[in-house]
């Protein structure tokens, strides 16, 4: 292995840890609130789609703003129906992706480009150079973005509250912490964070919105949240460590010898099945908050 | 009486669910400048009003049936199985290999319909082990398993059971091991009456025997059944073996009765999304086997009248996916109908503050 490929693996690797640091780190505030959310593949794919459109409309910086905003859109959504209505969180998730695989599908062909949509190389987000390949700003975002919410949960009162409703609602409500309000808040920021990273992924990283651009990512973000033990900065280990199985897949299937002796198909798997031994790794170590996914009602 | 009343409203909420469903739906093909009245018209004039379009209906029913019954079974244990989509492409491609030999009709149909079974059942083997002793969520381990089977699928499809003529689909299945067509002219085959019975002795079971019973207990309060004997693991496990024999029939009712094809195309094309379509009807369905038969109906025709409104109007059938998910987010509101009372009952609470 030279160092070129040293370098190819590790910009590969980065810039698939993008959109699982940025989702997993933003459901980690979520479900330290309480909420859990398995909408986010959901969340990832209509933002892919919304946010390339964005881009088409005026630039790569509005398709961003669109991504977040429809992450944030679903995320109110599931804040309201979860936190307020004390809905089923599973469920609600569960429609939130079924929703999104009708949605996409349906809207790109309604565009006249079913299955695929190529986002112009002029919307795109320009990618810093750098004397080994191109990299994407987001990719520091992703780098500083947990230890941003490092600091705010831990740190800061809103961040008290956050962890305060997840733990603890009733007590959080006997001090006067409006618990749905906080819920909905948290889930809102999680789900915008998806959002961003759903764009990211249409505009800056593949160049294009498809059917299939989530792959499970937003699962894979979930078992990265498992894997931190709703550690913000955990997410960021757990999202390189998926994001290099899923680069060396996309690089083991472009080497000449290896791409006769192994089917491709075995290689798609790689990232999957490294997720599952993660997660069975390391479950049992993890502490969840008390009340995750359970509604709370006032007495 | 309680009885009654509880299946009232169930119904009650699921039919408002559609409705909600459909005029979401009609609003966003608004937006994107179609007009819902007359696609609604079409789609629904197009799989209710005669033989013919109903005949697609239960055609697209038949799978949705069985992936829902996975779902549906696992929720009732108090087990969130998202798998049936993965265990139904094993499932559909264990059915053709059962063409790769020989056997008199009847026979050959079984033995097809056991590979099926099995295949799905051993797919979903795994996760459940996965649950049962180290408390893995099932939730991330069925989809995971989902993308291995989806890939899986993609190979044997390309290698194992290829066509030697066309490299693009499995070998089709030979005529021993089909299910006869029962409507001439329509994809309706006797799967149909395979879906519907597995529906019913999913009922029974659950309804009537120890083993259903347990089943419900564990779901029901987990801690109660733990106390009264149940041992979580074993109910763990029977319900991913029976979700998964359920889901790999329904693979195997795409591959041995969808007429013309009777093969496996590269790409999955005819068989994706079964299994998730499955967990919306079973939600329509309230996780009730006689429910999601009605359910599976009304989400079949609406994807066949789907097909025929993109046909003359031009409307991207994927629409009807969309519909679905609006109405499982409106069934994520529990007791939908009391919203609706609440709000008149705090406006009452408010007007008499004042």
């Amino acid at each position: 292995m030279t160092l070129d490929h040293f370098w190819s693996i590790l910009f590969l690797s980065l810039h698939a840890m993008v959109p699982i640091t940025l989702t997993a780190a933003g459901e980690v505030v979520g479900e330290r609130a309480g909420l859990f959310n398995i909408g986010l593949e959901g969340i990832l794919l209509l933002s892919a789609f919304t946010g390339a459109l964005g881009a088409e409309a005026g630039g790569w910086p509005l398709g961003l703003l669109v991504g977040i905003g429809t992450g944030a859109v679903v995320g109110l959504f599931f804040g309201l129906i979860n936190a307020y209505w004390k809905g089923n969180q599973l469920i609600t998730g569960v429609g939130i992706n079924l929703f999104a695989l009708g949605f996409v599908a349906f809207g790109l062909q309604a565009l006249g480009t079913p299955g695929f949509h190529d986002v112009p190389w002029d919307v795109r987000l320009p990618a810093i150079r750098t004397p080994v390949g191109g990299l994407s700003p987001i990719v520091f975002l992703a780098l500083v973005m947990p230890f941003a919410i490092h600091w705010f949960l831990n740190r800061t009162r809103a961040g008290l509250w956050v962890r305060a409703v997840g733990e603890n609602p009733e007590a959080a409500d006997v001090a006067g912490v409006p618990v749905e309000l906080v819920r909905l808040l948290a889930t809102t920021f999680g789900a915008a964070l998806a959002g961003l990273a759903g764009a990211y992924m249409s505009i800056s990283w593949m160049g294009a919105a498809t059917e299939e651009i989530a792959a499970g990512r937003g699962f894979i973000a979930l078992a990265t949240v498992v894997f931190s033990g709703l550690r913000p900065i955990l997410t960021l280990a757990g999202g390189f460590i998926f994001g290099f199985f899923d680069s060396l897949a996309t690089w083991i299937a472009n080497i000449p010898g290896v791409k006769e002796a192994i089917p491709w198909q075995f290689v798609s798997m790689i990232p999957y099945i490294a997720t599952l031994l993660v997660v069975t790794g390391v479950i049992g170590r993890v502490r969840f908050p008390k009340a995750l996914g359970v509604p709370y009602r006032r007495e | 009486m309680k009885r009654g009343y509880d299946t009232l409203r169930s119904v009650a909420e699921s039919i408002l669910a559609a409705i909600i469903g459909l005029v979401v739906g009609g609003l966003i093909l608004k937006a994107w400048g179609y007009s819902p009245i007359s696609a609604y018209i079409a789609l629904f004039e197009a799989s209710f009003k005669d033989l013919y379009g109903f005949s697609g209906a239960l055609a697209n029913a038949t799978p949705l049936i069985l992936t829902a019954l996975t779902f549906a079974v696992a929720t009732r244990a108090g087990l969130f199985n998202i798998g049936a989509e993965g265990q139904m492409y094993l499932g559909a491609l264990a059915a053709v290999a059962a063409s790769l030999f020989r056997l008199p009709p009847v026979l050959h149909l079984l033995v097809a319909l056991a590979f099926a079974g099995a295949a799905g059942a051993l797919w979903a083997l795994v996760p459940s082990g996965l649950r049962a002793t180290r408390g893995v969520s099932e939730v991330i381990s069925t989809i995971m398993f989902n993308w291995i089977s989806r890939f899986l699928a993609f190979w044997l499809v390309a290698n194992v059971l290829v066509d030697p003529y066309r490299a693009e689909k499995t070998i089709t299945v030979l005529p021993t091991s089909r299910f006869p067509t029962l409507v001439r002219g329509t994809d309706l085959s006797y799967a149909i009456f395979l879906a519907v019975a597995v529906a019913l002795l999913v009922y029974f079971l659950l309804r009537y025997t120890v083993t259903g019973y347990e089943m419900r207990a564990a779901g029901a309060n987990p801690d109660a059944a733990r106390y009264g004997g149940v041992r979580s693991a074993k109910v763990i496990v029977l319900v991913f073996l029976l979700g998964g024999i359920t889901a790999g029939l329904a693979g195997a009712t795409q591959s041995l009765g969808r007429p013309p094809s009777y093969a496996v195309f590269s790409g999955l094309p005819k068989i994706s999304n079964l299994g998730f379509d499955g967990i919306g009807v079973a939600m329509i369905g309230r996780n009730h086997p006689l429910g999601i038969i009605f359910a599976a109906i009304f989400y079949g025709g609406l994807q066949s009248g789907a097909r025929v409104m993109q046909l003359f109007a031009g409307i991207p059938l994927e629409m009807v996916r969309m519909v679905q998910g609006v109405i499982v987010l409106a069934l994520a509101l529990p007791e939908l109908l009391r919203i609706f009372r609440g709000f008149r009952r705090r406006r009452v609470e408010l007007g008499g503050e004042r």
